[in-house]
């Protein structure tokens, strides 16, 4: 029930995923393995004078329904909803109130276009924030929808969690970063029991010009589901993407003792700051190599006990170049297999690492590993086993590491493993 | 887990009022203390604004300068304050950061050009004319300078923090966060020293709009917090406010000498505060607390001026017994993420000097010195916070 540094050991009793692959855990991972692609041509608003025009998006009912796009808030709300809700329901906890605190992942939020028309519009045209400022008073809605505190205060209401939610950015590393602090919460004794969200809901118009004009995104839009080519020769950006993951976290010995199915262990973290660069990383790798080794020691095990790693695996030319760096100066010259979930779901940023580390999960639970779809042709410069293409069996894998690296140098590790 | 004693080592304090402890010592420990306000420039909205600063002293590159916006360098600014008063330039390489945040500055020009030119344009047509507009006058580098979390990478960037970074969002309550979190992580053996803080750039429009539409901002000609009358509201501060965080024994191995030591830290969030529910959560929060010693107690409050928080922590402050109240916002306004550190780096400050502050608002009552200071945060909206500050052993 203790790890080897004496903290109480935290399960994973409950797990939920949304992503453009579908609204479910268990249809999530039946694509993935599958090989599918979720990536696909941008409808939810006009694409022209674009340079990137394809996405993967999650649409909610009602807008497949034909109802106008919600904002990025709501929507990361109503799919971090239905994340958390579904990993409750498998850890059956948390009827009449949940006993622990909620970590969440989430990306900045701001008023958006439509807010920015309408307001000017009830200003008769007249788009200054001085004018919108008049007529946005009394605005409640605005007002609760667009504070960072708004979207984890409402989901705490919801599920009874307890104490003031936390929301957290580490960019990329963001949803890692919250299963991250929801374990600490458990190890330091806190609370039996946290929920760690990661979700993002960020395909709007001006997102993806921002990341466009970063030279992030690739420009493949001939072919969406081709895309995103993780550690391919002719990779050449990320595709951006939305979707949530939660994880029910409880200490071991309170999920044995309320007899709940133990899905796996969040056995390390580890993290480790850049002060190298806003995009790139140290081109030594000292801190995504630092990150690495320090979750694997967080687990108390060594590198060579690490089966497989979760790629953070973008696509962009400089991240894959860098985790190939990382991988092998923390694995020597026989690194795991590797591949990367991005290659499907796009990167879905702030809950990328809260997705990675939940399929991570269900890659040890069915002994299977993803595939990096796409893989057309190698890239001599990535000396890995990436598991192209086709899913693979294995037996006997217990620990996966899965990596996060973020903008701004932020970067999380984690190190999943089997129920002991 | 065997738990360590946390203290302070250093402060990073930007304010309305001035740079540093010694500026803000020197206004604040003397009686009639006068706010600085700009009631024109936002009118209705008043605000405190920044003070005339060169960055140049925590920032030396201009490349740097360039990437951020006002917020991140008032930010990173304060936050190299901080680790100078540490005397901990030496140590960040292992150093954790935690950085409350809130969304970072837009191109105002560029905003009100497209909502004027495109707001009455069918929706259809005009999803084309705003794609290649934003495409063209957003500037590349605008995107970094408005994330949240680049204000903790700026920091990295600039002061080589690289022990750990994560960024808390969520207003008041989040700084709270920040500091109980940086505090916890070190008290149970992760690491032996943290910087926490946040930064709040009070002369934007764009938060005058977010908060203004909440009925958050005080509307008006200045007035003292418990002068504001209707729903109230806060009047935004120009604040940039850092700690430095050690272990007892991290401070004490390198002959660092501590200016207060960190109790206790506390919050929740109740989810319809009104009626007493903020109040009751912030005195069960108080009751939670293990003071080491007793004494006469001071509070720091960062009552916002926001009505039903106000009330809240009145009823809240009435049964605590303290010898003296300050409610700092009169004379710093508001600084949402940045109150929380403000306060407890006010309540360092005044115990490291063996003193405390003057009334800053009508009604603040009582007198110094005082023994141990509390630290309040109700959030505008929602969130309840207290920190606990005694004096270092």
């Amino acid at each position: 029930m203790k790890d080897h540094l004496g903290r109480p050991l935290v399960a994973v009793t409950g797990i939920g995923i949304v992503s453009p692959l579908g609204w479910g855990r268990e249809e999530n991972w039946a694509a993935i393995i599958a090989g599918r692609s979720g990536i696909s041509r941008i409808r939810r608003f006009p694409t022209d004078k674009l340079r990137t025009t394809i996405a993967g998006t999650v649409e909610l009912p009602e807008e497949a329904a034909g109802a106008p796009s919600v904002s990025s808030p709501e929507r990361v709300e109503r799919m971090a909803a239905a994340a958390v809700a579904e990993a409750m329901v498998q850890a059956a906890i948390g009827q009449g109130g949940f006993p622990g605190p909620l970590m969440v992942g989430m990306p900045p939020v701001e008023y958006e276009w439509p807010q920015r028309f309408e307001l000017a519009r009830k200003a008769n045209g007249n788009g200054t924030y001085r004018a919108a400022t008049e007529v946005a008073a009394g605005r409640r809605d605005l007002y609760e929808t667009f504070m960072f505190g708004g979207v984890g205060e409402r989901l705490a209401a919801r599920f009874g969690t307890r104490g003031a939610p936390i929301a957290l950015t580490t960019a990329c590393a963001t949803g890692a970063s919250a299963i991250q602090m929801a374990v600490e919460a458990i190890q330091r004794g806190e609370a039996e029991a946290a929920i760690a969200l990661g979700a993002d809901g960020s395909v709007q118009p001006e997102a993806v010009i921002r990341f466009s004009l970063l030279s992030a995104l690739t420009a493949r839009n001939d072919d969406p589901q081709a895309a995103s080519r993780p550690f391919e020769k002719s990779r050449d950006g990320f595709v951006m993407s939305e979707g949530a993951a939660a994880l029910v976290l409880e200490s071991l010995e309170h999920a044995t003792a309320r007899g709940a199915a133990v899905l796996g262990i969040v056995s390390g973290c580890g993290e480790r700051a850049d002060s190298f660069h806003r995009t790139r990383s140290n081109p030594d790798g000292h801190a995504i190599i630092g990150a690495m080794r320090n979750a694997i020691a967080d687990a108390g095990i060594a590198p060579s006990d690490i089966g497989y790693v979760n790629a953070h695996g973008t696509g962009t030319p400089e991240n894959d170049k860098m985790e190939t760096l990382g991988m092998r100066a923390v694995f020597g010259d026989a690194p795991p297999p590797i591949s990367s979930n991005k290659s499907m779901l796009g990167h879905t940023l702030s809950a990328a690492g809260a997705i990675e580390a939940a399929l991570s999960l269900l890659t040890i639970r069915d002994q299977v590993l993803p595939p990096t779809i796409n893989h057309r042709e190698p890239d001599p410069a990535i000396t890995l086993d990436v598991v192209p293409n086709e899913a693979r069996r294995v037996s006997g894998l217990r620990h996966v590491l899965s990596n996060s690296f973020g903008f701004g140098g932020q970067n999380v590790c984690l190190v999943v493993s089997a129920a002991p | 887990m065997t738990r360590q004693d946390v203290v302070i080592t250093g402060i990073g304090l930007v304010s309305s009022l001035g740079e540093g402890p010694e500026a803000h010592w020197q206004v604040l420990s003397r009686p009639g203390a006068t706010p600085v306000v700009d009631e024109a420039a936002f009118a209705p909205y008043a605000v405190h604004p920044l003070p005339a600063m060169s960055f140049d002293a925590q920032i030396p590159k201009k490349g740097d300068q360039r990437q951020m916006e006002p917020w991140q360098r008032l930010g990173t600014y304060a936050a190299g304050l901080a680790i100078d008063q540490a005397g901990a330039r030496g140590l960040v390489s292992d150093m954790h950061l935690v950085v409350a945040a809130g969304g970072g500055e837009r191109d105002v020009a560029v905003d009100e050009a497209v909502a004027t030119a495109l707001c009455a344009t069918p929706a259809a047509e005009a999803g084309a004319i705003l794609n290649e507009r934003l495409a063209t006058d957003l500037r590349p580098t605008l995107f970094l300078a408005q994330l949240s979390n680049l204000l903790a990478g700026n920091i990295s960037i600039v002061h080589g923090v690289t022990g750990s970074s994560r960024t808390f969002m969520g207003e008041e309550t989040a700084a709270a966060d920040a500091v109980r979190i940086a505090a916890a992580r070190l008290a149970e053996g992760r690491g032996g020293i943290a910087l926490v803080g946040g930064a709040y750039a009070s002369q934007r429009w764009d938060l005058v709009l977010l908060y203004g539409a909440g009925g958050a901002v005080w509307r008006g000609p200045f007035a003292p917090i418990s002068a504001r009358d209707g729903a109230g509201g806060f009047v935004g501060g120009a604040l940039g406010a850092f700690l430095v965080l050690e272990t007892a024994a991290h401070a004490a191995a390198r002959g660092a000498v501590p200016l207060a030591r960190i109790a206790g830290v506390a919050t929740d969030a109740t989810h319809a505060r009104a009626g007493g529910a903020s109040a009751g959560a912030a005195r069960a929060l108080w009751g939670g607390m293990k003071p080491a010693v007793g004494g006469r107690l001071g509070v720091l409050s960062g009552m916002t001026g926001v009505a039903e928080a106000r009330a809240e922590e009145e009823a809240f402050l009435a049964g605590l017994g303290a010898a003296a109240v300050r409610r700092t916002g009169s004379l710093l306004g508001h600084g949402v993420e940045a109150a929380f550190p403000a306060n407890v780096a006010l309540g360092a400050l005044a115990l490291s000097r063996g003193g405390f502050y003057p009334a800053m608002d009508p009604a603040d009552a009582g007198e110094g010195p005082v023994d141990r200071i509390l630290v309040t945060g109700f959030g505008q909206w929602r969130g309840e916070a207290l920190a606990l500050l005694e004096r270092a052993a």
